[in-house]
């Protein structure tokens, strides 16, 4: 039966207000004065005022010995080496693909970067040139660790691992980098049956947990058969918990998803998204991360 | 139209959670996302509404002016529309790039208003051939997410529900000059019969099946979706097809069906909520300021 709700909007309001957390932090808003000392040097996010310091973004401010930069909050997503991220593919070039990460600028995946189907290692042809849109078309999604960064801010991908690869069928949800916490793993098969990879780069990839791990053709040929309804109810539902904890501007991370996802379990998934029961979720996870930490 | 671009697993993945009913985000075939409705958001106008349904983000402004009636209905006002497509909503508008979609949607308007029954236009009569109030209707599209038409629909009644005109009183003296004098009391005004202005729904056909509310993944993966414009009687005033797809006959009827019984839910929630922001007053804080 069709369901439809029509409401007058509320203020949003944030919980985790309501709780104090990381006050030790030096946060700032554009203008305002880091600091009058003039022994200090002028790092991103600062520019120099009257003999003082100031801010030109929101944000935390970061010291490593005498230089001062803040952090910004609000962010397209900044690569640094090692990140695991996830992307769309925009456009297929000369030797290398052009693939969209929400960084200031599109980042680069090139073929000799990159596994062979079947893992094979050898030299890329000509050939293999050729053959680049049957590997990876404009639209597809990878998972990619990042290689190297260019001095104008561009990063370099690769996929020269198992793990990394086209994406079958799942869900993408879009949120900002600065709200993944960076972790040992950002590959996480969850207890509730499905699997998610939360990319560095706020791009977060849900997905039926895979049957077998290793597949032979090396993550090229994608498995089109029907996802099982269950699968589909724990991804969808994980899917509304991920934009509720995004929404309460909570970290995003293996336990806080897994906390939230329990906590949504006595809610229909469609009504995970209307405000009250979104507020009243994260209070609890909120509360049982809390409880965690001790 | 703002679009996104999606795999080919994606697009499998939403085709097949649809033939389950069991959407991405966990609603059914025919189910609305939330629907979040304010009138009077900004005071320089006759009548506004503000509607943001999941990521899309509407603005309607209803301003009522003097005009004179056109030729062919000497006394009837009449009603204007004009649609705005921000660059704030998407990029692509930026320039002269959201004006066809501008037009499209300007047309749509136009072509549900056009019947007679839809509002009572001859209340905006003050002077036949000479005076009427002119309705100027203008939409701001100030983010897409999805089942646009709809949401504009909506804002476009709530808007309309709203607006409060002037009463104005014609003297005529006794060498046969007329006068328009406006009352002086401002709380002294007309309202508009909103009860036939009819609401559109957009189905799209994805895979085998319908939906209603489309979100922008799902619009890309249907290849052609059937634009009804229903009352809140549940009759059918106005039916479009949009998309390069071609729909059976047998699924137009299923379609239209769906649409009736989805567009009749629709209009009563909304009526209900309008009613609602109405008795809450003025003392009620808005959201949207």
């Amino acid at each position: 039966m069709a369901a439809i709700e029509v409401r007058l909007p509320v203020a949003r309001k944030l919980v985790v207000q309501s709780l104090a957390q990381g006050s030790d932090k030096h946060l700032v808003a554009p203008g305002d004065t880091i600091t009058t000392d003039t022994g200090y040097m002028r790092g991103h996010g600062t520019y120099m005022g009257d003999e003082k310091l100031v801010a030109s973004v929101a944000g935390t401010v970061e010291r490593v010995n005498k230089l001062i930069c803040v952090k910004a909050l609000k962010t397209r997503y900044n690569g640094e080496v090692g990140d695991i991220v996830v992307g769309r593919v925009t456009e297929v070039q000369q030797k290398r693909w052009k693939v969209e990460t929400n960084a200031r600028l599109d980042s680069v995946l090139l073929l000799s970067s990159m596994n062979l189907p079947g893992g094979e290692l050898r030299r890329r042809s000509a050939e293999d040139e050729l053959a680049m849109r049957d590997y990876l078309q404009e639209g597809d999604l990878i998972s990619a660790e990042v290689q190297a960064v260019f001095s104008d801010g561009a990063v370099s991908l690769h996929t020269r691992s198992l793990k990394y690869g086209k994406l079958g069928q799942g869900v993408l949800v879009q949120v900002s980098p600065s709200l993944v916490k960076r972790q040992k793993t950002h590959f996480h098969d969850l207890p509730c049956g499905a699997s998610v990879i939360l990319g560095n780069n706020g791009f977060i990839w849900i997905y039926p947990t895979p049957e077998q791990k290793d597949e032979e053709a090396g993550g090229f040929v994608t498995n089109l058969e029907p996802v099982s309804l269950h699968d589909r109810e724990v991804i969808s539902r994980l899917r509304n918990c991920i934009l509720a904890l995004v929404a309460q501007k909570l970290m995003l991370y293996d336990t806080s998803i897994v906390y939230c996802y329990e906590a949504s379990l006595p809610h229909q998934i469609k009504d995970i998204l209307k405000p009250e029961v979104m507020q009243e979720i994260v209070l609890e996870t909120r509360q049982r991360l809390l409880g965690l930490e001790g | 139209m703002a679009s996104v671009v999606l795999s080919e697993a994606e697009k499998v993945y939403i085709v097949h959670g649809i033939q389950a009913d069991l959407r991405v985000d966990g609603r059914g075939c025919e189910d609305y996302r939330c629907i979040e409705v304010e009138t009077d958001v900004v005071s320089n106008t006759s009548g506004s509404a503000r509607v943001k349904l999941g990521h899309t983000d509407i603005l309607v402004g209803v301003k009522a002016e003097m005009g004179t009636p056109k030729l062919e209905n000497p006394n009837e006002g009449y009603l204007e529309f004009f649609v705005d497509c921000s660059a704030n909503a998407t990029p692509e508008f930026e320039g002269r790039g959201g004006e066809e979609l501008a037009t499209e949607i300007v047309n749509t308007l136009y072509r549900i208003f056009s019947s007679e029954s839809t509002i009572d236009v001859k209340s905006l009569c003050i002077n036949p051939r000479e005076h009427c109030w002119v309705l100027y209707v203008d939409v701001l599209l100030l983010e897409c997410g999805g089942n646009l038409f709809d949401a504009i629909s909506i804002a476009v009644k709530a808007a309309l529900f709203n607006t409060r005109i002037p009463k104005v009183r014609v003297l005529e003296d006794e060498e046969g000059s007329k006068e328009i004098e406006l009352s002086d009391d401002p709380y002294d005004c007309i309202r508009l019969n909103v009860e036939n202005v009819s609401c559109i729904i957009t189905l799209s056909k994805i895979g085998c099946r319908h939906v209603v509310d489309a979100t922008l993944q799902e619009e890309a993966c249907s290849l052609a979706s059937l634009l009804l414009s229903v009352t809140s009687r549940g009759t059918l005033t106005c039916m479009k097809k949009l998309g390069n797809g071609s729909l059976d006959p047998e699924s137009i009827f299923e379609m239209m069906e769906t649409g009736k019984r989805v567009g009749k839910k629709l209009h009563t929630s909304l009526q209900k909520i309008l009613d609602k922001e109405e008795s809450l007053g003025t003392t009620r804080q808005k959201v949207s300021d």
